[in-house]
């Protein structure tokens, strides 16, 4: 008599059509001091033969995540692809772990950061592209890895500025793109405006959470307070039934100290990857826009060869006028690559943000399903405390 | 809220006090209210049977000032010491909609309209909550007073319910005669004085003990009840932007969920407010009244040792010996009078609260269930049609 919920039933299809599974779990502090790092376990599970077995696991720190990361966004084969971007640098966090991975903060910090990176990789390994990609089977599969080096010099400000560097491009774009067929401009419009909704979104979000841990301390401050005054009292049933009440009320802090953590890593942190996602999108536009622009650059670089041509033959040079027109051959050639690259990231792109919108609205439904879920079994529990509670107000006399 | 808004009274809520309005001989309620910018206006309505009052079934107007001038006369009265004089009502309050309006107002531009509509319905409801408040708190004080034997006939508590003039120029007068000379001896109450005299009855010390020690844990309760009820209510507005943003971004009937989400958070806040705060704020009130009734059985018993004290010494001088023993004789009458007074509001005071606390308790539990239920049964309901849930 289990339900099914539609989570789970589109977990199984999923499955089924990608054939790869990965998890990240088991965080482990290495080290000691301001060297220290985590190390996470990441288990493959898969059925396609291009792995080197059924079922692996190898161990992997932040840096290694955020590495794969960096390799997959400058390849030119996957330009116009949206590559899934890992979760933020933070100094705080880690300064934290390295001091001691037992306080509350902490274990909230490596947990945060846990969850996330699973779902980087799931994403990653969901990608049709991606996932045939060698440095990811590396990243999966390979016992040791070289240690990625660059990400060390990365502040938290200087990987945003990573992820969101491709916009860069686009506003010191003098030329504007004339395009006949509008999806392209309107699309990206909408992905602006959903960005900026969800932001909202998150702003408020947050503010749930404060205020859903505030009530689970209030809660607590007031469970005492009726516990005191159910032993002040004098009439034996009333001072029995309030510290009952008290009891409830803890029990209330519980289930509300449950309801904030599904408040944060079920709704926020949604809400976070899709922020992060939503650039890695617009990102995969202004690449399409950089493309255009090498193709109107070699474009006008071919003008002017030709142009130098004609003065050649007024000239009449014959050495260099070979020259000049070898390099036209040359500067065709690479015309014709750069308008076959557009057209292919264009279509790319097209094709990558229909699958991203599927994703998007499958995963948002998932998610707010599984925080609803969560809630109705907190009323559910609710509801019986209280039902416990009525007999013991009603035995007052 | 600049326009008069009226109230009327459909279902009413007494509950912080009970066994009221039962004495058919003079029934009192406020049917309906106005509130005009800050002012409210009361519609104190009485029917009696008594031969006291000039007509059977009459109205009149008043104001919190009213209330106020009322309860001041009732406990300056002497023959009144040795009663516990039901709390006056606190003054009405919008500060807090009020305030949340204008911030409304001010971020109007940053929302959708149909986030600012929600938002203002909520606000409105909350304004309505603290008014309904209002009115049930000013009506249980007349209540406590038409159902207790000795104050239901206190000549200014008549003038009060029958007068069909302005009170403002009589309470004017009042406050000049007495310039609330008692009230602020009672407000520094010494519980020092209280706790420091020797008591020669055991019913006394023990609600001595009692009392003080009760007084500040329900008075620690109000505000932690306040702050968890706050808490609630914060959560509640949340929501209301939380489905609002969804429904912009994509208006599927999950997000429609959220919206019954936030009206059980909003119901939760209210009903807590009224059953659990309300009643703690009130019997925190009501102690305070029993408090000030203790202190003023210690001033008697201090001015009757005193009279003790001074009729040795004119024994001792030989002199005005007669005055001493009359004064030592009223003292100690005084002291009796407001100990078999006092004895009898104390004891009934805590059958009062005991039922008081039972009745509310009760009826928090059944609406957080109910609640509870609601919101789980329109949730059980969506997804069963909607995720296809195999049983």
């Amino acid at each position: 008599m289990q339900p099914t919920s539609l989570e789970q039933l589109e977990e199984e299809e999923s499955k089924d059509s990608f054939d790869v599974d990965v998890a990240v779990t088991n965080p482990e502090k290495i080290g000691d001091g301001m060297n220290a790092y985590v190390a996470y376990k990441v288990s493959t599970r898969t059925s396609l033969a291009m792995f080197r077995s059924k079922t692996f696991s190898v161990r992997r720190r932040y840096s290694d995540f955020l590495g794969l990361y960096e390799k997959l966004s400058v390849k030119q084969s996957l330009h116009g692809c949206i590559i899934p971007p890992p979760p933020e640098k933070s100094v705080v966090g880690m300064t934290k772990v390295k001091v001691g991975m037992d306080d509350p903060s902490s274990v909230e910090f490596v947990e945060r950061r846990r969850a996330a990176l699973e779902r980087y990789l799931q994403r990653v390994v969901a990608h049709p592209s991606l996932l045939q990609d060698p440095d990811v089977r590396e990243f999966l599969e390979k016992e040791e890895l070289p240690r990625a080096v660059s990400t060390q010099a990365l502040s938290g400000a200087g990987f945003l500025k990573m992820i969101n560097k491709a916009s860069d491009a686009v506003n010191k774009m003098t030329i504007k793109m004339n395009e006949s067929d509008t999806w392209f401009e309107d699309k990206f419009q909408e992905v602006e405006n959903e960005e900026q909704q969800l932001r909202k979104l998150q702003a408020v979000v947050d503010s749930l959470v404060n205020h859903r841990k505030e009530l689970c301390g209030s809660t607590a401050v007031f469970a005492k307070s009726m516990a005191m005054l159910g032993n002040s009292e004098d009439n034996t049933a009333l001072s029995r039934a309030l510290s009952q009440l008290a009891e409830v009320e803890d029990k209330m802090e519980q289930l509300h100290q449950e309801q904030a953590a599904s408040d944060f890593f079920i709704f926020a942190e949604l809400l976070a990857d899709y922020i992060r996602l939503l650039g890695a999108v617009r990102g995969c536009f202004d690449q399409r826009v950089r493309a255009w622009q090498r193709w109107q650059e070699a474009q006008s670089t071919l003008q002017k060869k030709r142009e130098a041509e004609a003065k050649l033959l007024w000239a009449n040079k014959p050495d260099k006028l070979q020259q000049a027109k070898e390099e036209i051959t040359e500067w065709e050639a690479r015309v014709t690559q750069h308008e076959r690259d557009f057209d292919r990231i264009g279509m790319t792109v097209r094709k990558e943000v229909l699958r991203f919108e599927k994703e998007k609205a499958k995963d948002f439904r998932s998610q707010i399903v599984k925080y609803l879920e969560a809630m109705l079994q907190s009323q559910q529990r609710l509801v019986k405390f209280w039902e416990a509670f009525l007999p013991e107000a009603k035995a007052i006399a | 809220l600049s326009t008069p808004q009226k109230h009327q009274r459909g279902n009413t809520m007494r509950s912080v006090s009970v066994d009221l309005n039962h004495d058919a001989s003079l029934l009192i309620d406020i049917p309906d209210a106005l509130c005009e910018r800050d002012k409210v206006k009361f519609t104190v309505h009485t029917k009696t049977t008594l031969s006291s009052f000039q007509k059977p079934d009459f109205s009149v107007p008043r104001q919190h000032e009213d209330f106020i001038w009322l309860h001041d006369t009732l406990v300056e009265t002497e023959d009144y010491a040795g009663l516990i004089i039901p709390p006056a009502p606190p003054k009405p309050d919008f500060e807090s909609p009020r305030e949340k309006m204008h911030k409304l107002g001010e971020g109007e531009a940053t929302m959708t309209k149909e986030e600012y509509t929600k938002m203002k319905q909520e606000l409105e409801a909350e304004y309505l909550a603290v008014f309904k408040k209002t009115v049930q708190v000013h009506e249980v004080f007349l209540q406590r007073l038409s159902s207790h034997p000795n104050l239901s006939k206190d000549r200014n508590f008549q003038i009060f319910l029958e007068y069909d003039q302005d009170l403002t120029v009589r309470r004017k007068n009042a406050k000049e005669m007495f310039g609330g000379f008692f009230k602020n001896m009672v407000k520094s109450a010494d519980e020092v004085l209280i706790s420091g005299i020797k008591e020669v009855d055991d019913f006394f010390e023990q609600e001595k003990t009692f009392l003080l020690d009760y007084y500040s844990k329900i008075k620690d309760s109000t505000a932690k009840a306040e702050k968890m009820t706050r808490s609630h209510k914060n959560i509640a507005d949340d929501y209301i932007h939380i489905s609002a943003t969804l429904n912009s971004l994509s208006a599927d009937d999950t997000t429609i969920l959220f919206v019954s989400v936030q009206k059980v958070e909003g119901r939760v806040a209210s009903d807590q407010e009224l059953k659990l705060t309300e009643l703690l704020r009130y019997y925190m009130r009501d102690i305070q009244a029993a408090k000030d009734l203790l202190y003023r059985r210690a001033r008697a018993l201090v001015d009757y040792e005193n009279s003790n004290k001074a009729l040795d010494k004119a024994r001792l001088k030989s002199k005005d010996i007669p005055q001493a023993e009359e004064h030592q004789q009223q003292c100690l009458q005084k002291f009796d009078k407001l100990s078999e007074s006092g004895k009898k509001e104390l004891t009934s005071f805590k059958g009062r609260r005991v039922v008081a606390f039972r009745k509310n308790l009760i009826e928090m539990a059944e609406l957080e269930i109910k609640h509870a239920k609601v919101s789980s049964t329109i949730q059980l309901t969506h997804f069963y049609t909607n995720e296809k849930w195999t049983l």
